[in-house]
């Protein structure tokens, strides 16, 4: 009986979205700007703001993946609302799962795995590190660098049962890039006119200095992302028993 | 614009499979590697679908981290589904 009401319900969820996005117009991915009706009152809301991003973000932020400059530029007070989610949920899971060091002991992985996650490693950190400091050139970002980072140091811990983080160094570094974030904000607001406004000069584009604050909150946003992934992983393998 | 090709078909049955798989089994670490590898295949289409940026994103958030924090906290519990 459950199973009936859930089918019922999904296709009928289905059937809805299909319906809403069926008046997108068929348009080359990213090429054409497509005009999408609202279902509700049957306006055409915001049909000039993809196009505009499509058309001004270089000229305008100076960034050459208009991507990154929308969760930066355009957009950045919703990425400190989520870089603050991650926090809160960080902050959640060290809480819940805060429990003395040890349990049960483990046994060690082999020496193949011991010796070559050692080898990969440097590169795991090069490759995060490149992710998030070419953010506002190369696909990529602060969030998928930081994962990147999180997850090389996800293959130390399973490959040493006795690898932790420095719960100091990773607080200190967590703290330290949010109030960089919000500092710079702040910055924003006193030499331009709003919060998070860029103050810095935009520079050629397509250099790695360029687009003004854009890099400098990518490789903050890396480094809390990084430091707060590895921290929910340290937290989790600490209580395993 | 993006043609359907065999190999879209594929993944686009590979992700069902995988999702529905991760639903039904009993096994708890089965279904966290079934959802890990239908992250995996999620992130190809997004990159054949011309969304690098995302891609990088779900292939390493969707198929690394979650499936391993998944699996430690499955560690923490019990394996199998009652």
């Amino acid at each position: 009986m459950r199973k009936v009401v859930a089918i019922i319900l999904a296709s009928a969820f289905f059937a809805v979205l299909l319906v809403s996005f069926s008046n997108i117009q068929q348009a080359d991915y990213g090429e054409k700007e497509y005009y999408y009706q609202n279902p509700i009152n049957g306006s055409y809301a915001n049909e000039s703001v993809p196009s505009h991003y499509i058309s001004n973000t270089k000229n305008e932020t100076g960034a050459v993946n208009a991507v990154t400059a929308i969760v930066v530029e355009y957009r950045g007070f919703d990425t400190l609302g989520e870089v603050t989610v991650l926090f809160t949920a960080a902050t959640g899971v060290s809480f819940l799962l805060y429990k003395t060091r040890g349990g049960k002991k483990r046994t060690e992985a082999n020496l193949i795995l011991k010796e070559g996650s050692k080898l990969v490693l440097p590169f795991i950190l090069l490759t995060g590190a490149y992710i998030f400091i070419h953010g506002h050139l190369t696909p990529g970002g602060g969030f998928p660098g930081g994962a990147v980072i999180a997850s090389g140091f996800l293959l130390m811990m399973l490959s040493y049962p006795k690898f932790f983080m420095k719960e100091k160094a990773v607080s200190v570094t967590e703290s330290m890039a949010g109030i960089t974030f919000a500092f710079i904000g702040l910055l924003g607001l006193v030499f331009a006119s709003s919060f998070l406004q860029n103050f810095l000069p935009l520079g050629d584009a397509g250099y790695v200095l360029s687009a003004g604050i854009i890099p400098i909150i990518y490789i903050a946003i890396g480094f809390k992302v990084g430091s707060e992934l590895s921290s929910i992983a340290d937290k989790l393998k600490e209580v395993q028993k | 614009m993006i043609e359907l090709t065999i190999i879209s078909w594929i993944m686009a049955f590979l992700v069902i499979g995988a999702a529905i798989y991760a639903i039904e089994t009993k096994d708890l670490i089965s279904a966290a590697i079934a959802a890990g590898v239908a992250s995996l295949v999620v992130s190809i289409m997004f990159l054949v679908l011309q969304a690098p940026d995302v891609a990088i994103t779900e292939a390493s958030i969707g198929a690394g981290l979650t499936m391993a924090i998944f699996v430690y906290a499955i560690g923490r519990t019990g394996r199998w589904e009652e």
